[in-house]
């Protein structure tokens, strides 16, 4: 059976014959486990080889296989990233939320179907291809229990077809997906090709969406920001990896585990590395403590959940005064809450976390690449002031596909911060350890093993002296607090600078960071374009906060401080943090259901606020 | 016998035993844990372990203070309650060549730090681990740990109902390669089994029951000083020769089990029972439990294997500790970068 069905002829008509290109959204429902993670990474990709701008977004449940599963694929000609909140293509293969995901869509919207779900007739004003994946797919794929993952491929053939992607595209991303296996890659291949022969003989074209080549992505890479975090520690000469799995942090130590077996193995053929996955995060914060105090590079990775548990250790590395390395990956909480869904809702816990007065570190990358550059930061930070760095990404950011440009080879060279060796032991005679030698508050430390009389110093999450030895006087405690309080007062010039773009006359500003940035971008061109709105921009990039925030702050009218949470976490740390009378200035956008920032949502929610 | 030579004033580093002494302990007088750190100290200098390679560690409690007070020339770190396993690892994995001395209590081991205890037995990383194991928490004043003894009395009165955890037969099960059991007070065995722990490749529990004199020595405690001399069994009469002292001396391989250590040393053990072989894990756990049958404290190296892999051997890291390897062994060229960039275009 041929199968157009359009529906609402009239407006689908009109919209074929003004073509929308390069401008889409495709969303693909599947179940989980059913081997669509290929077909939509050979969809990307062949985007991707057009030179269209293009990104990924998997939403994907808690589950192994059976739940339901999105995948959204963004082509943009302007370079726009961000999730796009308006579905333009839906490919619609899992029964169970077809039909919701059918009366989601807005109007004129197209869908191409698994023919038995029969979708056609729940919505007149939208456009449908019924397509016969089971009937397609048997012909092409003999053995039987392969055909459910096989069935996938089908859909990118058709795809391809209906967006005018070039055939020779699928194919060179499917080989590079497939890379050793001929086999399966010439399996999958002829079901994309059975796909695009059934539509070209079957669908006629009625939606406006098409594709046309570009070369906008001439040189640039697709990374995810796991993969990127990983490489950067590689890269930053991290030797102690120790971790717990975790969605969505376990991809950055896989991925990191397959780099080191990579290129970390030295020519005696031993590693430059160790890997424990360790017993608990309790246990993984600990060895990375250990670790660093006996003086390695040394990291863990994890997720919200991970960092409430590792949160005794945060204070014992910021009292104690031993560097580490934590990455959190953010996930939606409180408690479980839901561990395949983006947000940042750990920053005001993580800038706190632990008992006592405790303050910490936090780098916010916004992109794979600034992924990769933090981790360099986060090592050299954490050894020069001698305490935990938390380096605050997220699932969006971490487990889905950017594009990036090619990172350029680290010129930031690997600063250990201040130890003594053996020699300098010998010259000096002997060493306080908490002592603020240099008036910047960071003391100087030697490390176990270090062959000098002189050397070992006492480490405990106890009071100590300067001299690190017990103790519980008044004039103790409080010195030394003080000191902490300045050394990290510190790290306000250290930590990477926030980034400030601008347009004329703009009287109101936006801050934001970490993933929100790529909707924020999208954003202000809609409120400059739709609301005549001029937007000054700043991107927070590391806490405590730079001088450059509060500049930014008071140059402004209002401030809208844009963030994926519900209680304005960013926005209440800058409250404590900038003098009260710019306070009133700041405005919140918060807003978080589990979805990457759209644009189109802080576009909205600002105008409305603007009184537009 | 060889384990107590005729004290020389230096050892063979020419060290003298002032330079393996600590701080002025602060736990109570005659508190068992200050008799071990006598046979730390001991044992060290007639080991001649260079102070500088030992990393000393612990968690928290009176048996965790106690690296303050013996070998003030090493590196020291009093962590947090029941983590001392995962600080420890750290540790040696970022310096192998650190000797990792862990002391940890009942509480700290087998109470709050179970989880990290039973899975640092599992990996056989090369530590000492000590636990002063004394059946209550002494700095909190005198609460029951899960070590105490089905039946046992608080000074209180208050009887403990639930039966312990033996820390010496989850770490044989699990795999520590050198097991030992002994009492702060049996100075002779201690030592030999410390100098013989100093000696071993792999992971070392000693469970040292090491009497409370001021919550838990009294009449009802099984943890006392009167109750271990009433009823500790011992399983060998243990002896130990350092492979630098070279001495030939012959021994009763009918009567006597000599262990030859990974460095060279001899553990000898003359058996006082005769059946015991400390080879034979399952014969070990099985006589742990009829031990507990019948209401015996059996000390003694209860499980001993020198050959098994340790924790460094499995993660094939490289000979040179990775705190200290240089940047340009840690940081691949650019030439990988571009590979990598390569592969994701």
């Amino acid at each position: 059976m041929a199968t157009t069905d359009v529906g609402l002829h009239d407006a689908a008509g009109q919209a074929a014959r003004t073509p929308v290109v390069n401008d889409m959204s495709i969303q693909v429902a599947t179940a989980n486990g059913s081997g669509s993670q290929s077909s939509n990474t050979v969809l990307l990709r062949s985007i991707f080889q057009m030179g269209i701008p293009v990104s990924g977004k998997n939403l994907f449940p808690s589950n192994i296989a059976g739940l339901p599963t999105w995948y959204t694929i963004r082509a943009n000609k302007d370079g726009y990233v961000a999730r796009k909140k308006k579905i333009d293509l839906l490919v619609a293969m899992n029964q169970e939320t077809g039909r919701d995901d059918v009366m989601a869509l807005e109007s004129g919207a197209a869908v191409l179907y698994d023919e038995p779900l029969k979708l056609s007739s729940l919505r007149s004003d939208l456009i449908f291809y019924a397509v016969p994946f089971d009937k397609l797919v048997a012909p092409v794929c003999p053995e039987a229990k392969l055909r459910k993952l096989v069935k996938n491929m089908i859909y990118v053939g058709v795809v391809a077809k209906l967006l005018d992607i070039d055939l020779g595209e699928v194919e060179k991303a499917l080989r590079k997906q497939f890379a050793k296996k001929v086999k399966a890659a010439n399996l999958n291949f002829a079901a994309a090709q059975a796909g695009y022969d059934y539509a070209a003989a079957s669908l006629t074209k009625a939606d406006p969406f098409k594709l046309e080549r570009m070369n906008k992505t001439q040189g640039k890479i697709i990374i995810d920001g796991n993969a990127a975090s990983a490489l950067g520690c590689v890269f930053a000469g991290c030797t102690v990896l120790s971790w717990y799995p975790i969605t969505p942090s376990s991809s950055l130590a896989e991925n990191m585990i397959e780099y080191l077996k990579r290129f970390r193995i030295g020519q005696d053929g031993k590693a430059t590395f160790a890997v424990v996955q360790a017993e608990d995060e309790l246990a993984a914060i600990g060895m990375v403590i250990g670790a660093s105090w006996a003086g390695a590079r040394a990291m863990t990775t994890t997720s919200g959940p991970g960092i409430s548990l590792m949160s005794e250790f945060a204070g014992l590395s910021y009292y104690a005064e031993i560097p580490a390395v934590v990455w959190d990956i953010q996930r939606v909480g409180p408690s479980t809450g839901l561990p395949t869904r983006t947000s940042q809702g750990d920053i005001l816990s993580t800038a706190f976390l632990s008992h006592g007065d405790t303050k910490h570190m936090m780098l916010f990358p916004s992109s794979p690449h600034e992924c990769f550059e933090m981790a360099m930061d986060a090592f050299n930070l954490a050894e020069q002031l001698q305490t935990i760095v938390f380096v605050m990404s997220d699932l969006d950011l971490g487990m889905n596909n950017w594009m990036s440009d090619p990172f350029p080879y680290p010129d930031t060279p690997i600063e250990r911060g201040k130890v003594l060796t053996k020699e300098d032991l010998s010259r000096l005679g002997g060493f306080s350890r908490y002592k603020d030698v240099d008036g910047d508050g960071v003391g100087y430390r030697t490390l176990p093993g270090t062959q000098h009389p002189a050397a070992a110093y006492f480490t405990r999450g106890s009071g100590h002296n300067a001299q690190a030895n017990y103790s519980e006087r008044p004039e103790d405690y409080e010195s030394n607090m003080e000191r902490l309080s300045r050394k990290f007062d510190q790290a306000r010039t250290l930590v990477p600078a926030p980034v400030i773009e601008t347009m004329p006359k703009a009287e109101i500003g936006i801050i934001a960071f970490g993933s929100s940035h790529w909707a924020l971008t999208e954003s202000r061109d809609q409120l400059r374009d739709e609301h005549k709105l001029a937007t000054d921009y700043l991107r927070i990039r590391g806490f405590p906060f730079a001088h450059e925030i509060a500049d930014f702050v008071r140059a402004h009218k209002r401030v809208y401080v844009v963030e994926q949470n519900r209680d304005a976490q960013m926005l209440s740390l800058l409250k404590l943090d900038l003098d009260s009378e710019l306070v009133p200035k700041l405005r919140s956008v918060a807003r978080l259901d589990g979805l990457p920032m759209d644009a189109r949502s802080v576009t909205d929610e600002i105008a409305a606020m603007e009184g537009k | 016998m060889a384990t107590t030579p005729a004290s020389p004033k230096t050892n063979r580093l020419g060290l003298a035993v002032l330079d393996y002494r600590g701080g002025k302990t602060t736990l109570c007088a005659g508190c068992g844990h200050n008799a071990i750190s006598e046979r730390i100290i001991d044992a060290l200098y007639e080991m001649g372990v260079q102070p500088e390679r030992v990393a000393k560690l612990s968690g928290i409690g009176c048996s965790s203070k106690s690296p303050a007070y013996f070998l003030s020339r090493a590196h020291s770190f009093n962590s947090v309650h029941g983590r001392m396993p995962s600080v420890a690892t750290g540790a040696v994995l970022a310096n192998r060549s650190l000797m990792a001395l862990g002391v940890s209590g009942d509480g700290d081991t087998a109470s709050i730090g179970i989880g990290q205890f039973v899975h640092l037995m599992r990996r056989n990383l090369p530590i000492i681990y000590i636990i002063e194991d004394n059946g209550v928490y002494g700095l909190t004043k005198g609460q029951f740990s899960a070590t105490a003894d089905l039946g046992s009395k608080l000074k209180t009165g208050v009887v403990n109902e639930l039966p312990p955890i033996d820390t010496c037969e989850l770490a044989i099960s699990l795999g520590a390669t050198f097991v030992g059991r002994s009492f702060s007070g049996d100075k002779r065995q201690l030592h030999a089994m410390l100098k013989a722990a100093i000696a071993h490749n792999g992971t070392v529990l000693l469970d040292v029951v090491s009497p409370c004199v001021t919550f838990n020595d009294h009449e009802g405690s099984t943890k006392s000083y009167k109750y271990m001399i009433d009823h500790e069994e011992p399983l060998q009469e243990i002896s130990f020769i350092p492979v630098f002292e070279d001495i030939a001396v012959d021994y009763d391989p009918g009567t006597t089990l000599e262990v030859e250590m990974h460095d060279g040393s001899k553990l000898r053990l003359r058996k006082l029972e005769e059946d015991y072989d400390p080879t034979n894990k399952i014969r070990a756990i099985s006589r742990l439990n009829e031990a507990k049958e019948k209401g015996e404290m059996l000390t003694g190296v209860l499980y001993v294997n020198t050959k098994a892999p340790t924790f460094l051997d499995m993660l094939n890291i490289t000979e040179q500790p990775l705190a200290t390897i240089p940047a340009s062994a840690t940081r691949p060229g650019p030439e990988v970068l571009e590979q990598v960039m390569e592969e994701l275009r």
